[in-house]
C-alpha cells in the first residue's frame, strides 16, 4: 500500500468499480419493472421446462408447477411468500437457507425444488407463532443471538434440527455441528448459549 | 442456468434407460450439492436430469456380512452417525463428520461424494469465464499455475492441472481399500478404488473410470481388524466446514507394538486420493515413536512438486500424517 502506483491503481480501480455499480443498479431495476407490469395477471409464468410439485409445507398440502431449474430456496420465497429462509450465498457455504425437508435440516438454496415432490418442508414460518415462540427462538432473544438478523432464521432452523439430531450435549459439539451457519456480525458465543438453554426444553417437548 | 427437464426415476434400469433416452446433456443427480453447485457457476450445463436420489433401496447400510457394504444413495450423515462404523471404522466415520456441514451431509450421498469435483477457484469459474482451465475448457490451458496457487496440489501434478481432488470420504475408502460398484446399460461391474481416480496428465478433464451412462450403485469395504486402529485428521484453514490443506487416513493393524500392516492415504495435497504406499512401507515392521511417524510422513511427500504458493504444504502434509499415525498407534485394540 506504501507504493504510491499501487495506491493510484487502487483509486482507478475504485473508480471504475462505482461506475460498473451504478451500470449494474440501473439495469437491475429494469428487468424488475418489466416483472412488475407482467405479473399484473396473478402468478408469474414460469420461462422454462416445468414439473408439478405435491408436498406439505409447514403441515399445509400443496401443488406448485415450477421452472424444473428452480431452487427450494427460490420457490419458497418467490411462489410462497416465504421470506423467512434467506439467499445468503446461494452455494450451501452459510447457512442462511436452512429448512427441514422430512425434519431434517438441509441448504434449501442446493435443493431443486422439484426434488420436494412428496416431501415434508418446515420453514422458520412452521415454528412456533407470534403468541407461542419455539423454545429456540426465545432463547435466541433471551441471550442476544443475533445483531442484524440476517442468518438467524437459518441458525435456528439449524439449531432446532442440531438438538433433535442429538449433536447439542456440550458446548464444543454444538460449535461442530452448528459451523454450516455463519453469522457475520459474530453472535456465535449467544448461539451456543441459546442452544444450550432451549436444548433441555425441545428434548422434553 | 439453460433450461432443462427433470425426471425422477424409482430403479437403475428405468434410469439408465432415461439416460440413454435423453441423448446429449443427460446427466444423473442425486444429493444435487455438488452439481446444482456448478450448474449455478454455469461449469455444469446439463439438458436433462435424472434423479437418482430415489431408488429403491439405494440406501441401503449392511455393516453384518463379510464387507462393510454402503449404498450409493445412503445419506452421508447416515454413514456418519453409524455406530458400528464409528466403533469399528473410525477412519470412515471421522472422514465423513469432518466433511461439510450438517446440512450438506443431510443432502449429499456417499456415491455422489465419490464424484465430487474439485475447488481450484478457475475451475469453478464457469459464468464469468475469464481464466483458461484446461478440466473445464479441455485445451484451454491452466491459470492455477503460477497463478494463485495456495490450495493446489502437490503431488500427482502435471502441466496441464494441480487441481486438487476435494473429498475426504474417498481418501479413507482408498486406505481401507474400497471397492466401487458400478451398473450402466451394458451390466454390472466392480472396481478397486485404486482404479477409480485418474491422474490428470494431458487429460484434466477425464477425472472417474466411469462410462456414460455408468451409475455408482454401492461402496464395499473389506473388514479388517486395522479398522479400530484408525483415524482420520484434517487441517483445515478453519476449525470445521472448510476444504481439507492437508489430510491423511491411517488404519495399522498390529503385532503387539509392532506394524504388520498401515494404511495410509492423503487428502488436500493431491491431484487424486492419494495412496502412500512409501510411508506404509516404512512403517511394517517397525514400533511406532514420533521419529519413524515423521520419516513415513516425510516419505509421503518425497516426490511432491510445489507451486508458487503452496510449498507449505509439503511439510503441513508430511506433519499431518505423522500425527495421525501417532494418534491411530496409541488407539487400544
Amino acid at each position: 500500500m506504501s507504493d504510491p502506483h499501487d495506491r493510484q491503481f487502487l483509486e482507478i480501480t475504485r473508480r471504475q468499480v462505482l461506475e460498473a455499480g451504478t451500470i449494474v443498479a440501473v439495469s437491475g431495476m429494469l428487468p424488475v419493472a418489466a416483472q412488475a407490469q407482467a405479473s399484473s395477471s396473478q402468478l408469474a409464468p414460469e420461462n422454462g421446462v416445468t414439473v408439478q410439485v405435491r408436498f406439505q409445507i409447514n403441515g399445509q398440502p400443496s401443488v406448485l408447477e415450477i421452472d424444473a431449474r428452480a431452487s427450494l430456496l427460490d420457490m419458497l420465497r418467490e411462489r410462497l411468500g416465504l421470506v423467512g429462509a434467506k439467499k445468503g450465498c446461494d452455494h450451501g457455504q452459510c447457512g442462511a437457507c436452512t429448512v427441514h425437508i422430512d425434519g431434517r435440516r438441509v441448504a434449501s438454496c442446493l435443493t431443486l425444488a422439484a426434488k420436494i415432490d412428496g416431501r415434508d418442508v418446515t420453514t422458520i414460518e412452521g415454528v412456533g407463532s407470534a403468541d407461542t415462540l419455539h423454545p429456540m427462538q426465545q432463547a435466541f432473544i433471551d441471550h442476544d443471538a443475533l445483531q442484524c438478523g440476517y442468518c438467524t432464521p437459518g441458525q435456528i432452523m439449524a439449531a432446532i434440527a442440531c438438538v433433535k439430531e442429538g449433536h447439542a450435549s456440550t458446548p464444543e459439539e454444538i460449535r461442530e455441528y452448528m459451523s454450516g451457519n455463519i453469522c457475520r456480525c459474530g453472535a456465535y458465543v449467544g448461539i451456543v448459549a441459546a442452544i444450550e438453554q432451549a436444548a433441555p426444553q425441545i428434548e422434553r417437548g | 442456468m439453460r433450461s432443462l427437464s427433470y425426471i425422477r426415476a424409482k430403479t437403475v434400469r428405468e434410469a439408465t434407460e432415461a439416460f440413454a433416452a435423453a441423448g446429449e446433456g443427460a446427466c444423473y443427480i442425486s444429493g444435487g450439492t455438488t452439481l446444482y453447485d456448478l450448474m449455478k457457476l454455469g461449469v455444469e450445463r446439463p439438458h436433462h436430469l435424472i434423479d437418482i436420489a430415489s431408488l429403491e433401496g439405494a440406501d441401503r447400510i449392511d455393516t453384518g456380512g463379510d464387507v462393510l457394504f454402503f449404498g450409493a444413495g445412503a445419506l452421508m450423515a447416515d454413514v456418519a452417525e453409524d455406530e458400528v462404523v464409528r466403533r469399528d471404522y473410525p477412519v470412515l466415520a471421522e472422514s465423513l463428520s469432518k466433511a461439510a456441514s450438517q446440512q450438506l451431509r443431510n443432502m449429499a450421498t456417499v456415491g455422489g461424494n465419490l464424484l465430487q469435483r474439485t475447488r481450484c477457484p478457475y475451475f469453478r469459474n464457469g459464468t464469468i469465464g475469464a481464466y483458461p482451465c484446461n478440466k473445464r475448457e479441455p485445451g484451454s490451458g491452466c491459470a492455477a499455475i503460477g497463478g494463485l496457487d495456495r490450495t493446489q496440489a502437490v503431488l500427482g501434478v502435471s502441466d496441464a492441472c494441480t487441481a486438487v481432488s476435494p473429498g475426504d470420504w474417498p481418501v479413507a475408502l482408498t486406505a481401507m481399500d474400497a471397492r466401487i460398484q458400478l451398473q450402466g446399460p451394458t451390466g454390472e461391474r466392480t472396481i478397486p478404488i485404486a482404479e477409480f481416480y485418474l491422474l490428470p496428465g494431458k487429460t484434466p478433464h477425464f477425472e472417474f473410470a466411469i462410462m456414460p451412462g455408468e451409475i455408482v450403485t454401492g461402496i464395499s469395504v473389506p473388514k479388517t481388524e486395522a479398522g479400530r486402529r484408525s483415524t482420520y485428521l484434517k487441517v483445515r484453514d478453519r476449525e470445521s466446514y472448510a476444504f481439507a490443506l492437508a489430510s491423511a487416513a491411517v488404519a495399522l493393524a498390529m503385532d503387539g507394538d509392532h506394524v504388520r500392516r498401515a494404511h495410509i492415504a492423503l487428502g488436500g495435497v493431491a491431484t487424486r486420493p492419494w495412496r502412500a504406499r512409501e510411508a506404509e512401507s516404512l512403517l511394517n515392521g517397525r514400533a511406532i515413536d514420533a521419529e519413524i511417524a515423521l520419516a513415513a510422513g516425510r516419505a509421503a511427500f518425497a516426490d511432491a512438486r510445489a507451486g508458487k504458493h503452496n510449498a507449505f504444504k509439503i511439510e503441513l502434509g508430511a506433519r499431518t500424517l505423522a500425527d495421525a499415525i501417532m494418534t491411530a498407534g496409541r488407539k487400544m485394540q
